[in-house]
């Protein structure tokens, strides 16, 4: 017994991929966490139980927000899987406020039909019901758009649970060979696998608008080169490889075309590149750095980094051209902006007194806020719904990724088991 | 030669020996070059160089870039926190691999410009490049060609030591000067 235990447990390390899954835990959540009760889908009788746990993926997706607390299933008062099935007592007395129910049934063609409905516990009313049929394959998929639904409903904001992370890791192999790995996982850690693996590094990747394809900065063959990946087909295509710098990638929100910085006439600057006619448009003249180009959410502008005056500071700029204006003035270190959702928010990388940490600009205000207290902070960038901000850090010796919300007061902590993780991209709605 | 001026050549030969060990360092001995960077201000290091380099040649039998006494034996140059001027310690060795570019045509070098892990990626890959377009500025104007003098960033992406304090990161904002071909 013990001998198949352990065959079983070696077999299961061997399937574990190298690129092993994101571990996300909620390190702080709001206070006021709203208690949400998700019943365990029923399973209609007769049909073949489902690969995946839906009312577990659902909630860990609200327990990961911050902002709500779902019961642990043991503590539960009953079980419905049915509107009909509902006593509501049973849920006043418990404290929640809002009830997920739902039931799933195997459909023929390794399909599944899933039913979810949301209720208000105290007016005993339903706010929202919808059916799915998906293979079973994507089953978590589902139980993502339903958190979307639930989220949405109950904040008034929309949800970012079916999205993607890309990000990088490194490992450190043997003989000092050094491996770096491009990753791209659901919001959750969950199916991660990897886009590329190289021995030289791997920088910046940045999503398409439409979320199907990754543009990032290699080092192979010793030298620096922009690539644009289609990630259904795996198949790539070389941006550009001009001598000197060729970096961070940035689509423009319409997907027509992408702004970068090279380095090509002596320093670094900002160019944007017309998909449609192949034209490159050069955007600074400048013997500084430039670099770090983000879109504003209109596309009619762009911020970036530049050490014009003696420290990188943020500057904005047209994307026909012109003056740039700065707008960061806090401080001697601000690089790394990019745009909130809404575009009247920047989020960056600020250096104060030799910590660097992530703070948010107010467009309209000019507010400056510092969000984190840790001291080496990188490669900020809001979640597609605005609700949190990704970004790297260190904690002890280790390269994590770590979340917070916009206020500040929902923290999350992503790790890999093995190796650094660095350069989180959260993805578009998909 | 009589016995005393011997014997003042093998303690002043030891004397640099010692000096050049504490001093300056090569791409393989970053503890070296660590000491480099604490005690550049308080020994001369100049003259060290410029002793070694007439050391070396005058004992050496070998290909002077092998010479491991020889100030072409040392190939990174240090800098300070975002900043890419060359401090004074370092001209003496940019100088004799520009000497020795100028005199060997047929040599080049990559210039590979590094940053420590703190700030943004891309702000220092931009960093890291006009660290090692500055050291190319240099040996251009003292007779080196163009074209000898290739440039490349890897901004923080490759540190010569790990670590996430002032010790690692002094050795890791540097210029590597690789040899492609002698």
């Amino acid at each position: 017994m013990t001998r198949i235990l352990f065959t079983l447990l070696l077999f299961m390390a061997l399937l574990r991929p190298a690129w092993a899954v994101l571990d996300i835990t909620v390190t702080q959540g709001l206070e006021g966490a709203l208690p949400v009760a998700v019943v365990p889908f029923l399973r209609v009788a007769g049909s073949t139980p489902p690969p995946v746990d839906l009312a577990g993926v659902i909630s860990s997706d609200l327990a990961r927000s911050g902002r709500f607390k779902p019961y642990p299933f043991q503590d539960l008062p009953a079980r419905p899987g049915r509107a009909e099935d509902i006593r509501f007592r049973d849920w006043r007395l418990l404290g929640s406020e809002y009830l997920v129910i739902g039931q799933i049934e195997a459909v023929g063609g390794n399909r599944y039909a899933t039913r979810f409905r949301l209720f208000d516990v105290l007016k005993g009313v339903q706010l929202s019901g919808f059916q799915f049929v998906t293979p079973a394959s994507g089953l978590r998929r589902t139980a993502h758009q339903i958190s979307d639904i639930i989220y949405r409903e109950l904040t008034g904001e929309p949800g970012a649970f079916n999205t993607r992370i890309a990000y990088v890791t490194e490992f450190s192999g043997t003989g000092n060979k050094r491996r770096y790995v491009l990753n791209v996982a659901d919001s959750d850690g969950y199916n991660a696998f990897p886009v590329l693996e190289s021995g030289e590094p791997l920088m910046s990747p940045a999503w398409s608008p439409d979320g199907s394809k990754l543009a990032y900065v290699s080092f192979e063959h010793k030298k620096t080169s922009i690539f644009i990946q289609d990630l259904a087909r795996g198949s790539r295509q070389r941006l550009s490889a001009f001598p000197g710098i060729n970096g961070a990638p940035a689509w423009s929100p319409d997907g027509s075309r992408m702004a970068m910085t090279l380095s090509k006439d002596g320093n670094p600057e900002i160019y944007i590149f017309h998909f449609a006619s192949s034209r490159w448009q050069r955007l600074t003249h400048n013997a500084a750095i430039d670099t770090e180009a983000a879109w504003a959410p209109d596309g009619k502008s762009l911020v970036f980094t530049s050490d014009r005056g003696g420290t990188p500071q943020i500057y904005q700029m047209p994307v026909s051209g012109g003056r740039a204006h700065r707008l960061s003035f806090e401080g001697r270190y601000n690089t790394r902006a990019s745009f909130s959702p809404d575009g009247k928010q920047l989020v960056l990388l600020h250096g104060d007194n030799g910590n660097f940490r992530i703070a948010v600009l107010s467009l309209e205000t000019q507010d400056f806020r510092v969000l984190t207290d840790s001291r080496l902070d990188e490669s900020p960038s809001f979640a597609p719904n605005g609700s949190m901000i990704l970004y790297a850090t260190v904690k002890g010796a280790a390269n994590i990724l770590g979340a917070v919300s916009v206020d500040g007061r929902v923290r999350q902590q992503l790790a890999v088991e093995k190796g650094g993780v660095r350069e989180p991209a959260w993805s578009p709605f998909q | 030669m009589n016995k005393w001026l011997k014997n003042s050549i093998a303690v002043a030969s030891l004397l640099l020996l010692v000096a050049c060990e504490s001093t300056l360092g090569t791409k393989d001995d970053t503890a070296a070059a660590a000491s480099a960077e604490k005690t550049a201000g308080t020994t001369s290091s100049t003259e060290t160089a410029k002793a070694k380099a007439l050391v070396g040649s005058a004992i050496y039998k070998g290909h002077p870039l092998d010479d491991p006494k020889g100030v072409l034996s040392s190939r990174v140059i240090y800098f300070d926190f975002d900043k890419s001027d060359i401090k004074k310690e370092f001209r003496d060795l940019i100088e004799a691999h520009a000497r020795y570019l100028a005199s060997n045509s047929s040599a080049s070098v990559v210039l590979e410009g590094h940053a420590d892990e703190r700030g943004s990626r891309e702000y220092n890959i931009g960093l890291g490049e006009r660290r090692a377009t500055t050291v190319r500025r240099q040996m251009v104007l003292l007779g080196a060609a163009e074209a000898q003098l290739q440039v490349l960033s890897y901004g923080e992406e490759r540190p010569a030591v790990q670590g996430h304090d002032e010790s690692a990161w002094q050795l890791n904002r540097r210029v590597e000067i690789n040899y492609q071909s002698r």
